[in-house]
């Protein structure tokens, strides 16, 4: 029998070494997690909220609308109406776990379980983050950008960099390389970079070239002409904040710099949305079964593995779709119920896991096949993948077709031999982002005539961007652009014209 | 693994965030300020609180797919539903994919904790001032002295006796100054030794003994001039004792809402620049019709009632007052009045009257506000012309018609320097 690792709810830094060692024995021994470093860091409430504001991170940028959801999680946090994480994880290299300080001994054990064990491991493997994030230079370089903007602001003023940022937060989420060419970057040279690009504008720049007549000033443009530009602007482009970056005419070099700062930093985000699901299943996984196995091993008392359930289990709850607490899946039971349903699978199962999951049904394996798992897959294809008719079951699950023609919903499918494939393939579906997110992109730009740029949503089953929002954001792309910006929104499947929105550059932004 | 404690760590990391924020929203936020401070009460001004701004202007728009189109979303809970029900579409957003709730959360609102300081910067910048003026409202201005520690130099009347005294006792130990006691029982020795007839050099000795004791007691002195203390006394902003606010006002049936708000902002004002100056505020509220009544601060404000004009009374309900509880010797007792100036003619004689005889002796100081609603030329009320013939020092009157008029009127009537005073406009 192993002694016991704490006893009561009180809490001390050997207690936390102690904790991380016995944790460490489980994950790394017995589960076969690869994790990066671990740093725990103990924070306040205040702290929290902090870190709620900036998204998490412990070195940002400033800017107002970090005040103003701190503000506002400050407000419902002091009303009551919210309770506070337990803890916050950084995917970098050391990976940072923040827990709370008023969290008890066994809320503890389960945060460092849940986060510096489960979502590190996640973070350091999963491919999603591999292509997308550089883990090991993130801390630097959100270093380098928080004071390149304060440099930017001190130079420029405030006002100016603030509609910059307020520009490029609202194209944040089209700022993103999502596929094919998918380059990535080493965030630890973009110092070197910046410093090498000054130096080479400087040695290229020649004023004669500004007063070079264009030769098609005249005569018509040719479509060879203009096929010939488009393809050196690399159109079309998806990633409309990269275009802006490189291709915006009116932009001074800093600006372009701040806009890749909002772009990359978007782009270490990005992961994190298309396998919300996969990380918090996983990380619950893992902590589930690191408590357990303390437990047995005699490390934790009764009490405290009791404390441990309640609160795994209200992280869990999943309530129906007519329950008034009901607000779309609840991404930590629907990942944990996959990853136990997936355990299930390896070692007991029935005659039909063998045919919808052949790869892992009865394979004796599970920490081997989670691993696998959560290497490979991101949400989309997870849920695709290895949702099971038995969990399809379980969570009685049912799909929707909401045809905007017809008066009435209809359920479309439910849990039965006809259902399970729509549901498995429309739940995916309502995960993958280039569905959920507008597919936008750059398609045109007029370099050789009045400069106007088009872009082009495509829209799948009828669905139009909000069309208030949407002249708003296009009033930034414009401001960026500096001149005439259009929104063509065409039907994807038909290519007919939906709607078209048009903007003009707004006095504020030429003059700045 | 190494665990960090962050605990310590300066707080107000989001500061530069959150002042960011409240310049972007600031005009918002004046806005929010202006209302919550008309339904606050007149002690609250200068105290942190919530207020609700609407999202539009400070949100973050991006592009999103609206809620329009085809949607096929799965929930989970089943509990009837068979494949081919079709149901009626949810109102409302809950559960069903084609409501129709606006844009989402463009129409927010949002609600803001401002703390004290962050409220009145507010509140005066609505009422447009600039910032100078502003910090000497703020500021706290009367000064009185203070007891700090000890100096050696200062007035005999402020000599610092039992310090003075502790130095000399010191100094006199570490000079072995002898005691008296010492040359006492030198002198009882030679006696003794006299009597005993003991031999004659011992007796010089002792007497040469004696003779050195006190030779030195003379030439250390008791008290010196560097043992000497005194206290010291440095000056400090210090809030004078206590003060009464009256504040008059007419609620018959010519004031309208809005002048009862300029009146309203005014005694807010005054009451910041009161608070500041004075430990203890009260505030007294008696208004008038042809009658007077000590009302709370709500019936003030709100309650309605409807009679002629009679401001005599409203000055006897006043003294009646400051003679039961606000005893003119302890308080210093300041009197605002509001009125549309509508007074009865044959009322102002006794007006003038009480004010010269009685009032303006007790009170500090007296104001007069004449507010007006704007479109109507201010013609100089009846009221107005009795006030302005008596040419008082501690009496001032002033016309409003504006919002923003208020403050810069009121700092020309309680700027310090006299001449100011008296001018009116």
């Amino acid at each position: 029998m192993t002694a016991l690792l704490y006893k009561g709810s009180e809490w001390s830094y050997d207690t936390i070494q102690r904790i991380h060692d016995a944790v460490s024995e489980i994950a790394l021994g017995e589960l076969g997690l690869d994790i990066y470093p671990n740093q725990i860091e103990v924070i306040t409430t205040e702290q929290m909220l902090d870190a709620y504001a900036a998204t998490g991170m412990p070195i940002f940028y400033h800017h107002w609308s970090f005040g103003k959801h701190y503000t506002q999680h400050e407000m419902m946090y002091r009303k009551g109406l919210m309770g506070l994480a337990y803890e916050i994880v950084i995917n970098s290299s050391p990976c940072i776990s923040y827990i709370m300080e008023g969290n008890s001994a066994t809320m503890q054990t389960l945060v460092i379980a849940h986060a510096a064990f489960g979502h590190n491991h996640f973070f350091k493997n999963n491919q999603t983050f591999r292509d997308f994030t550089d883990a090991a230079s993130i801390l630097d370089y959100l270093k380098f950008a928080k004071s390149y903007i304060a440099s930017c602001e001190e130079r420029h003023g405030e006002g100016a960099v603030e509609r910059l940022i307020d520009a490029a937060h609202a194209l944040q989420s089209h700022g993103v390389h999502r596929s094919g060419k998918r380059r990535k970057i080493e965030l630890g040279d973009e110092e070197a970079r910046l410093r090498e690009r000054r130096l080479h504008e400087a040695e290229i720049y020649n004023e004669l070239w500004s007063t070079v007549p264009t030769p098609a000033g005249k005569g018509e443009i040719t479509d060879q002409q203009r096929n010939a530009l488009n393809e050196r602007l690399g159109l079309p482009e998806e990633n409309v904040l990269f275009f802006l970056e490189r291709n915006a005419p009116k932009l001074a070099s800093w600006q372009r710099e701040v806009i890749r700062i909002v772009r990359l930093v978007g782009q270490y985000l990005y992961p994190q949305r298309m396998t919300k699901v996969m990380n918090e299943g996983a990380a619950t996984y893992v902590h589930y079964r690191v408590m357990h196995r303390l437990h047995e091993k005699g490390m934790i008392d009764d009490g405290a593995f009791f404390e441990f359930l309640t609160s795994h289990t209200n992280v869990v709850a999943q309530p129906g779709f007519d329950h008034p607490a009901f607000s779309g899946f609840n991404p930590y039971t629907l990942g944990f119920s996959m990853m136990q349903d997936i355990e299930r699978m390896c070692l007991k199962p029935t005659a039909e896991d063998r045919i919808w999951a052949p790869d892992i049904a009865g394979c004796g394996d599970v920490m081997g096949a989670l691993r696998d798992i959560w290497e490979n897959y991101r949400d989309e294809s997870f849920i695709a993948q290895y949702l099971s008719p038995r969990l399809i079951r379980d969570m009685r699950l049912f799909a929707i077709e909401d045809d905007p023609e017809r008066s009435t919903l209809l359920v479309k499918s439910i849990h039965d031999e006809r259902g399970y494939r729509d549901i498995r393939r429309n739940l995916a579906k309502s995960y993958d982002i280039s569905y959920t997110d507008a597919i936008i992109e750059v398609v045109g730009a007029d370099l050789l005539g009045d400069r106007r740029l088009i872009l082009e949503h495509r829209v799948v089953d009828g669905r139009l961007l909000a069309p208030g929002e949407a002249r708003k954001v296009l009033q930034h792309v414009t401001d960026l652009w500096g001149y005439d910006v259009e929104l063509k929104e065409v039907d994807a499947m038909k290519g007919q014209m939906l709607a078209n929105h048009h903007a003009r550059p707004s006095k504020a932004a030429s003059a700045a | 693994m190494h665990i960090i404690d962050r605990r310590l760590n300066p707080g107000g990391k989001n500061l530069p965030n959150r002042q960011r924020f409240l310049r972007r929203a600031r005009r918002i936020v004046r806005e929010a300020v202006r209302q919550a401070s008309s339904s606050r009460s007149i002690r609250d001004i200068d105290e942190a609180g919530v207020v609700i701004i609407p999202g539009s202007g400070i949100d973050e728009p991006s592009f999103h797919l609206g809620n329009e189109g085809f949607h096929h979303p799965v929930f989970p809970g089943n509990k009837e539903f068979v494949a081919g029900d079709r149901l009626p579409r949810p109102q409302g957003g809950a559960g069903g994919g084609g409501s129709k709730a606006g844009e989402g959360k463009s129409e927010d609102s949002y609600q803001i904790a401002l703390s004290a300081e962050e409220f009145l910067e507010f509140f005066l910048e609505d009422l447009e001032l600039p910032d100078l003026e502003r910090r000497q409202v703020m500021s706290v201005e009367t000064e009185g002295m203070r007891r700090a520690g000890y100096a050696s130099t200062g007035s005999p009347s402020s000599l610092a006796l039992g310090r003075t005294m502790r130095n000399s006792l010191s100094r006199r130990i570490a000079l072995r100054r002898p005691r008296s006691n010492d040359v006492r029982e030198a002198d009882e020795a030679i006696a003794q030794a006299q009597a005993e007839g003991a031999d004659e050099t011992e007796i010089a000795e002792l007497q040469l003994r004696r003779d050195q004791l006190l030779r030195r007691s003379k030439a250390i002195a008791w008290i010196d001039p560097i043992d000497l203390r005194y206290r010291r006394f440095e000056p400090q902003p210090k809030p004078m004792a206590q003060a009464v606010m009256f504040c008059l006002m007419d609620v018959s049936a010519s004031m309208t809402e809005h002048m009862k708000d300029l009146a309203k902002r005014f005694y807010m004002l005054l009451y910041v620049f009161l608070k500041k100056r004075y430990k203890k505020v009260d505030i007294v509220f008696i208004r008038h019709t042809d009658e007077a009544k000590e009302v709370d601060e709500q019936t003030f404000f709100h309650g309605t009632e409807s009679g002629g004009t009679k401001v005599s009374t409203v000055l006897h309900e006043m003294l009646r007052v400051v003679d039961d509880r606000y005893p003119a010797e302890t308080w210093n007792i300041y009197a605002a009045q509001a009125s549309d100036g509508d007074n009865d003619p044959r009322d102002n004689l006794e007006v003038i009257g009480l004010l010269t005889s009685d009032v303006l002796e007790k009170c500090q100081y007296y104001a007069y506000l004449e507010v007006n609603e704007p479109g109507h030329g201010s013609n100089a009320s009846s009221l107005w012309r009795a006030y302005e013939n008596l040419n008082l020092p501690n009496l001032a009157q002033r016309s409003v018609t504006h919002r923003e008029d208020i403050y810069p009127i009121f700092r020309e009537l309680f700027s310090r320097s006299e001449n100011v005073r008296r001018r009116t406009v």
